[in-house]
């Protein structure tokens, strides 16, 4: 049967993939973020996942507002990059398990998650680069197949938090029984709080993603009692990814340990989190 | 939205919801095409006339070309969309961060910079 061995929580901005592209993780401005991910480089190269669930939202590469699915998931052997419009340079394709998809998707549709099916999809900022962070190295990153899980945090109304944790737990039931040997990591990636559009731009809130660090490993429910407009209110309304997080927090069960932790701001406009958990139980 | 309805507005900040989406349907989805490099050089090589084939109201049509941002939103903008607009004539989030905030690149980088110093509680 499939393993899942672990998930991380990464914020996905696109100044981070240009700043790779530049080799900027020396840089006194990059440095106390980079130097976050060097407990999950090290994880993810002992334990070489085969295949990673990326839960991300698109910025309008694949998906635009005329058909907004809330939840739609990949089911293809490939899943290109490509041009965004504002210069990050595409990457490499990356490698799908087309039969893992098609199993994830059956599972979560028979316990009632109508998902969004996508044997074509282009991947954008939002899913390559927390690829690339997890994986800097263009030949680790080859080795990992994906399975890309795309939310609706663009146009409201959003997926509840509630919502996600419960998809999560769905997708942590549907990894446990596929009949494969696989060693399978989650992705929950966005936030934490910032804001991009408004007189109030820039906008981050530490004491709240802190507290949301805190107790996502042993309560993760405090998010619950915020709706998505207090949420945009309180971390900005592109600080609202932070319930993709709970996606990747409900897939693990609670037999989990928590391995590393990091919090930076500033990223571009943003305050960038990384959390790296295990998963015991396996 | 009834799950909006009675909601004190949060300042400085609005919510793309339904009514917004649909108020600025034709400008995102000019946005959206500029996704391609040729409709980017179309766009740059009269402007008015990729504005109208998208059929943007005057109001639209006067935001974009004084790239007003805070007018692009309220006439029904979103701001993923913005940036692929924005984009085009070198503004990167962070230059329209501050335009928005009406203050300059430097105070508002400085801004996120005095943000990241703050401490908890």
């Amino acid at each position: 049967m499939a393993r899942l061995i672990g998930g991380v929580g990464s914020s996905h901005v696109p100044a981070i993939g240009n700043a790779l592209e530049q080799g900027l993780q020396s840089d006194p401005y990059w440095k106390p973020f980079f130097d976050g991910y060097k407990p999950v480089w090290n994880w993810m190269e002992d334990k070489k996942p085969d295949v990673a669930i990326l839960v991300y939202n698109d910025h309008g590469l694949n998906f635009f507002l005329d058909t907004m699915p809330t939840f739609a998931i990949g089911a293809a052997s490939e899943y290109q990059n490509a041009d965004e419009g504002w210069g990050l340079k595409p990457l490499d394709p990356f490698q799908g398990d087309p039969e893992f998809s098609w199993h994830l998707i059956d599972s979560l549709v028979h316990d009632e998650f109508d998902i969004t099916m996508c044997q074509e999809m282009l991947v954008d900022h939002g899913f390559t680069v927390p690829m690339s962070l997890m994986w800097p190295n263009q030949k680790a990153r080859d080795q990992v197949k994906v399975i890309p899980l795309c939310v609706n945090v663009v146009q409201y109304p959003f997926p509840t938090a509630r919502r996600c944790l419960k998809l999560g737990e769905a997708i942590g039931k549907a990894v446990a029984s596929f009949d494969k040997d696989l060693d399978v990591v989650i992705l929950g990636t966005g936030g934490l709080s910032h804001q991009l559009d408004g007189e109030r731009a820039g906008h981050t809130n530490r004491a709240f993603d802190t507290e949301f660090l805190e107790k996502l490993k042993s309560e993760p429910e405090w998010l619950l009692k915020y709706s998505n407009y207090e949420l945009a209110e309180i971390v900005g309304p592109q600080g609202v990814e932070m319930i993709m997080w709970l996606i990747m927090r409900g897939a693990l069960g609670n037999d989990i340990q928590e391995l590393s932790r990091n919090y930076h701001i500033p990223i571009s406009n943003t305050a960038a989190g990384v959390i790296l958990f295990e998963n015991d139980a396996i | 939205m009834k799950s909006l309805a009675g909601k004190e507005p949060i300042p400085g900040t609005t919510i793309f919801e339904g009514r917004m989406a649909m108020k600025g349907y034709e400008l995102n989805k000019m946005c959206f095409s500029f996704n391609k490099a040729e409709n980017r050089e179309a766009f740059m090589a009269n402007e008015d006339a990729y504005c109208a084939r998208y059929g943007l109201t005057e109001a639209q049509r006067t935001a974009v070309k004084s790239r007003d941002v805070l007018a692009l939103l309220s006439l029904g903008g979103n701001i993923y969309y913005l940036a692929k607009l924005t984009g085009m004539f070198g503004l990167n989030m962070q230059d329209i961060g501050a335009q928005q905030a009406g203050i300059s690149l430097e105070e508002f980088k400085a801004r996120l910079l005095a943000a990241g110093e703050t401490k908890n509680g």
